[in-house]
């Protein structure tokens, strides 16, 4: 909403300088978003005194002139009739911009130097006389700046409104809030009728057929009316707020919703098939071609305005083509009107068609305030337009909403604001803003809110007010009493955290990505046809085509957070996101959502340095800080297990593993699959993994017990196997585990080797057995047999070879 | 007898002199000085000398016992010395073997320490579905269908009454159905609008916040907020609250603080107005209260909301929205 202060100023005085007005009104609830002076492009636009005039060599109508602004004197080319020597007119200089979008350059004209421009009225967006140069008091300052020089000074305000307030879309309605900051008188312009002639219920009517959209309409009849330019004033008070002058009848609308808020239309009452309005829905699939000349489709819900054959416009939207004002136009039949805002909101929505009118109407405009509004304009009409005001109003309505008297308890509103505000202060409070109060006992105060605060309607829209009307830095600051009784905090946001520590530990960075992904990022994860990760939620009014769908998996993001780091030249690169995953319910209304793990590791083993060569990461490097992680949360041993390969989809079967805690598969592990490389633009691979985040956290144990360190020392003895290189190593291990033995406490593996002498197709695994025993020191006897026992065993079991 | 311990004495100094390593060093100190060793011995067979003999014996053997144990140390330290001054000399300026450490997204740092403010105050912390219902998002917040206030936030639809989460206040009514008062919470998470320019990205994050309780006032919300932002910021940075509207909240307030990179002075970061606006907050709207029948003569509550990503810019001097969600390792590894 812009405002200009010339023309608050018909409503209110303002003494204060326009950057504490401003301060002020945003303090109070109407940010100002923008103090914008008027006449800041006059900078450049100086009072110029022409001293010499030259006839131009080479046209006949133009002529240069030289024009002094006292300090120096420029060489101009005008055209203008009235141009002569001793006359003071605007000079605009060299990178002025004017109103009508021109910017002054110093140039040639018809082979003539020009070192700037005079200027007309018009052209300054000052005067609306165009007829030459504006001729300007032979008593100002040559050289003065022509905003100073004439005195002009005007701010627009540009007030952020929030949808609460339609009242404050209108200048009174800004002016009420400054005379209540101020303390001081709201005037509300006085409004002269003209001598009425005829009856208009003699020349027209309205009927409304539907009173639920429509609750009141009203309509004056001006006739003998002059098409024609606003005058000065009238275009100014347009401009001050943004809006452009078109002609008088037109103008005179903008300007009356502007003061007062209510939209009004102007029909060319020849233009209208029997002479009358009809107000009523749309016929479903109806066609109607609004002012901006586009053809609308309606609906069965829209209300249109029609006369008495066709509908000439959308009610409270926008007016039609076909009973638009045009410079012909002698009677005009002047709508005021106050429409249901859904209805009108639903309108504006569904024809995406939003203006100025259905704005207002949809936020509320004030039903009692329709009748005023229209004899405003129509007063205004007859004066400007030269026409006859023909006699009475129609004013079709039924019952309107009737004002809200509010019982507030002041001890209540106290105790809400935190406040010791006694009854003087929240009567002046509200009676300044409009409202009516009534005190009905020691506590309570009946409080009528006045029509237009369509707002208004419970004991704490009058706290609101008082609380703002007092400042709400003059609130004292107090807290909340909080006892210190237990917390409830979901586990998984301490485990959450505790994850991202570990894993920012481990060396990946973490990232964040949008949570909706490309549409083809189940095709390029080589997702099959039947995959429930291809059930993605899909956005249907999503902003651009790389993000339509919710991810089903965080593996997308992750892959194009890569893509762009290696285009940035970042080639190490190890990454990690916690976040959701939104996986469809067949039967239920939202998604599952669910919280997963994910990492991400290319390029190299470590930084590179000097103490190693570069060596690229692998599957192990991943998997040991999954283990790591899972370590570190004390799971019980993960299993590793083979991925089939019809299984497989963005990873490479070689390379991928399900990740099993106890018998819950917590996520996979793997290579990318070459195919994914690709369809991601990659220029090298990488390893990722995905786990679960609650399954993961499921298999942490509740508690940590805390075990008693071995006193006695350990025997270690190893165990090497020459062995088919099929047989998983943690085969091996789960069979010396399953044994049970006794004084074994632990078994692992440590050494992989093929090639040399180890027989083709067969690979040496290396185990390590710790033996110990909780009350002694173990003997070599204690164990031998045990240890040939157990090797015997994975010798026997596996068909091994023990190394020559 | 007093030759005999000069004699040992001289003897055992010889042997230390030819000693070469640290292994001839505790040979010579088992052999004079070990529990057979020859001082040992000398000392155990004094018993044996004449009675006036006895002191003075038994004074010089001790002597010679201690003189041997500190050469015999001190030879062991020169060897030591030695032995360091021999070993390699390394060019200590030289990297060390590189440990790779990662970094926390700066949401996630913010966000948490946001969290931890207010878990401090007493407030809990709670989640809620990003993909949410209109009820919750809208209706039960008091924004009914086809009300101008649904213009304040572009909205990303699934279905006609299921939609992209578009703040984090439909945890407020879903909280509040499962518990009854008080209520004390703090709920961060991913928010969606449908929006995307320079200074808007499609999704953010908010950290919404409830009070419901008995005697709860609007000074209060002034009172934790304002405690809030000396914390996050710092005591110096003063903080305006501002008449505003959200639907669910009555009366409502914008925050603003100082702006905390020109201290007020007025700066491209504000605008040229010296403040900040951070926060939105309010007293809870009756209507929220009772559509979650919640006695509304009984309790009254305050509630408040956030942008991360805001607060995080400012903390960071961060000065692109984008940067957050492009994930350049060149960006997040500085946090």
């Amino acid at each position: 909403m812009k405002v200009s202060i010339s023309w608050l100023r018909d409503y209110v005085a303002i003494e204060t300088p326009v950057e504490e007005l401003a301060a002020a009104l945003t303090m109070a609830g109407l940010e100002v978003e923008a103090v914008i002076p008027r006449y800041a492009y006059l900078e450049k636009v100086k009072v110029g005194r022409i001293t010499r005039v030259l006839p131009h060599p080479n046209a006949d109508r133009l002529r240069i002139c030289e024009v002094s602004t006292g300090d120096r004197s420029h060489r101009i080319v005008c055209g203008a009739p009235n141009a002569r020597e001793g006359l003071l007119a605007p000079l605009a200089l060299p990178g002025a911009e004017l109103p009508g979008g021109l910017t002054i350059k110093a140039g040639k004209i018809r082979g003539e130097r020009s070192e700037g421009m005079l200027c007309s009225g018009i052209e300054l967006g000052i005067d609306t006389d165009a007829g030459g140069l504006l001729e300007l008091d032979p008593g100002l300052e040559v050289g003065q700046r022509l905003d100073s020089a004439l005195g002009l000074a005007d701010w627009t305000l540009e007030i952020g409104l929030t949808p609460n307030r339609p009242d404050c879309l209108s200048l009174i309605g800004v002016a009420r809030e400054i005379a209540a900051l101020q303390g001081s008188d709201l005037r509300l312009p006085a409004i002269e009728m003209p001598t009425e002639s005829g009856d208009i219920t003699a020349l027209t009517s309205v009927t409304i057929e539907d009173y639920e959209r429509c609750p009141r309409y009203t309509a004056r009849l001006i006739t003998g009316i002059k098409v024609g330019p606003s005058p000065h004033w009238l275009q100014d008070r347009l401009l001050s707020v943004g809006l452009r002058p078109i002609n008088n009848l037109v103008d005179i609308t903008n300007f009356v919703m502007m003061e007062t808020g209510q939209p009004l239309h102007a029909f060319d009452f020849d233009r209208l098939h029997d002479q009358r309005i009809v107000v009523r829905t749309a016929a479903a699939g109806e066609k109607f071609t609004t002012l901006d000349e586009k053809e609308r489709s309606l609906n069965s819900e829209m209300l249109m305005i029609c006369d008495g054959q066709r509908a000439v416009g959308i009610g409270g939207v926008m007016g039609g083509m076909n009973s638009e004002i045009a410079t012909d136009t002698t009677r005009v039949l002047l709508e005021s009107a106050y429409f249901n805002p859904v209805s009108i909101r639903k309108t504006a929505k569904k024809l995406a068609l939003g203006t100025d009118a259905s704005h207002r109407f949809e936020r509320g405009v004030d039903p009692s305030g329709t009748v005023t509004s229209l004899n405003r304009a129509a007063a205004l009409m007859a004066d400007l337009g030269g026409g006859t005001l023909v006699g009475g109003i129609i004013d079709e309505h039924q019952a309107l909403p009737a004002p809200k008297t509010i019982d507030l308890s002041m001890a209540a509103t106290n105790r809400v604001l935190g406040t010791a505000l006694d009854r003087d202060a929240m009567q002046t409070q509200l009676e300044r803003v409009a409202f009516q109060v009534r005190p009905a006992d020691e506590d309570r105060l009946l409080v009528t809110a006045p029509s237009f605060r369509v707002d208004v309607s419970r004991p704490e829209d009058l706290m609101e007010e008082i609380a703002r009307l007092t400042g709400y830095n003059e609130i004292p600051t107090t807290f909340p009493e909080i006892p210190a009784n237990r917390r409830n905090e979901a586990p998984l946001l301490g485990h959450r955290r505790r994850i991202r520590t570990l894993m920012a530990g481990f060396g990946f960075s973490e990232t964040v990505s949008y949570s909706f992904i490309h549409a083809a990022s189940c095709d390029r994860l080589r997702l099959p046809a039947d995959d429930p990760r291809r059930q993605g939620v899909k956005i249907l009014n999503p902003i651009s085509e790389d993000q339509t769908v919710m991810r089903t998996s965080l593996i997308p993001s992750l892959l194009e957070t890569l893509q762009r780091n290696l285009a940035h030249q970042v080639r190490d690169v190890r990454i990690f996101e916690t976040g959701r995953v939104y996986l469809h319910q067949p039967a239920a209304e939202l998604p599952e959502e669910r919280e997963m793990l994910a990492g991400l590791w290319s390029g190299s083993r470590a930084p590179l340095s000097w103490h190693e060569r570069e060596t690229p990461c692998d599957y192990f490097d991943l998997k040991g800080v999954v283990e790591a992680l899972c370590q570190a949360l004390k799971l019980a041993p993960t299993r590793y297990e083979q991925v089939p390969s019809a299984e497989c989809t963005y990873t490479r079967a070689g390379a991928s593993a399900w990740i099993y805690g106890g018998e819950v598969r917590l996520g996979l592990i793997g290579e990318l699959h070459p195919q994914v490389v690709t369809h991601y633009g990659l220029k090298q691979s990488a390893v990722v993994f995905a786990l679960c985040l609650q399954r993961l956290i499921s298999q942490m144990p509740e508690q940590i017990v805390s075990a008693a360190q071995p006193r006695y020392p350990a025997i270690t003895r190893d165990i090497t196997l020459i062995i088919g290189d099929t047989t998983p190593a943690a085969e091996v291990l789960s069979e010396v585990r399953s044994l049970d033995a006794p004084l074994l406490e632990t078994v692992y593996f440590f050494d992989r080797f093929s090639g040399g002498p180890i027989p083709e197709g067969n690979v040496s695994l290396s185990f390590r057995l710790v033996y110990r025993a909780e009350d002694r020191t173990l003997t070599d006897e204690d164990i031998s047999a045990l240890h040939q026992q157990i090797s015997d065993h994975l010798v026997a079991r596996f068909g091994a070879d023990l190394p020559a | 007898m007093e030759t005999r311990i000069d004699k040992i004495k001289a003897q055992a100094l010889q042997e230390l002199d030819t000693a070469a390593g640290a292994d001839d060093i505790t040979a010579l100190a088992v052999k004079y000085l070990g529990r057979k060793g020859v001082i040992t011995q000398f000392l155990r067979n004094i018993s044996t000398l004449p009675p006036l003999e006895r002191p003075l014996a038994g004074k010089s053997a001790n002597e010679v016992k201690q003189l041997l144990e500190d050469r015999f140390e001190a030879a062991r330290a020169r060897l030591l010395e030695e032995a360091a001054a021999s070993a390699e000399t390394v060019d200590v300026s030289l990297p060390g073997r590189p440990v790779a450490f990662g970094s926390l997204h700066p949401i996630t740092q913010v966000t948490e320490e946001i969290c931890d403010i207010f878990t401090r105050m007493g407030f809990d912390v709670v989640e809620g579905p990003e993909v949410e219902t209109d009820r919750y998002n809208f209706e039960m917040l008091n924004i009914p269908k086809n009300h101008p206030a649904r213009d304040m936030q572009d909205t990303f639809y699934v279905s006609d009454n299921v939609v992209l989460r578009t703040h984090t206040s439909p945890t407020q009514p879903r909280v509040m159905e499962q518990q009854r008062p008080p209520v004390r919470m703090i709920a961060p998470g991913k928010v969606y609008r449908c929006d995307s320019d320079l200074t808007h990205t499609p999704m953010f994050h908010q950290v919404e916040g409830l009070l419901v309780d008995k005697g709860v006032s609007f000074g209060d919300l002034k009172g934790t907020l304002t405690a809030f932002v000396h914390q996050m910021f710092d005591t110096e940075t003063s903080v305006r609250f501002r008449p505003s509207f959200f639907p669910f909240t009555e009366p409502s307030a914008e925050v603003d603080i100082r702006c905390v990179i020109c201290r007020g002075t007025g700066c491209r970061v504000c605008s040229q107005t010296g403040w900040l606006e951070i926060l939105g907050s309010g007293m809870v709207h009756p209507a929220v209260l009772e559509n979650v029948a919640y006695d509304t003569a009984e309790y009254t509550g305050f509630a408040f909301g956030m942008g991360v990503e805001r607060i995080a810019m400012l903390k960071y001097r961060i000065d692109d929205i984008r940067k957050y969600f492009d994930n350049d390792l060149r960006f997040l590894r500085q946090f």
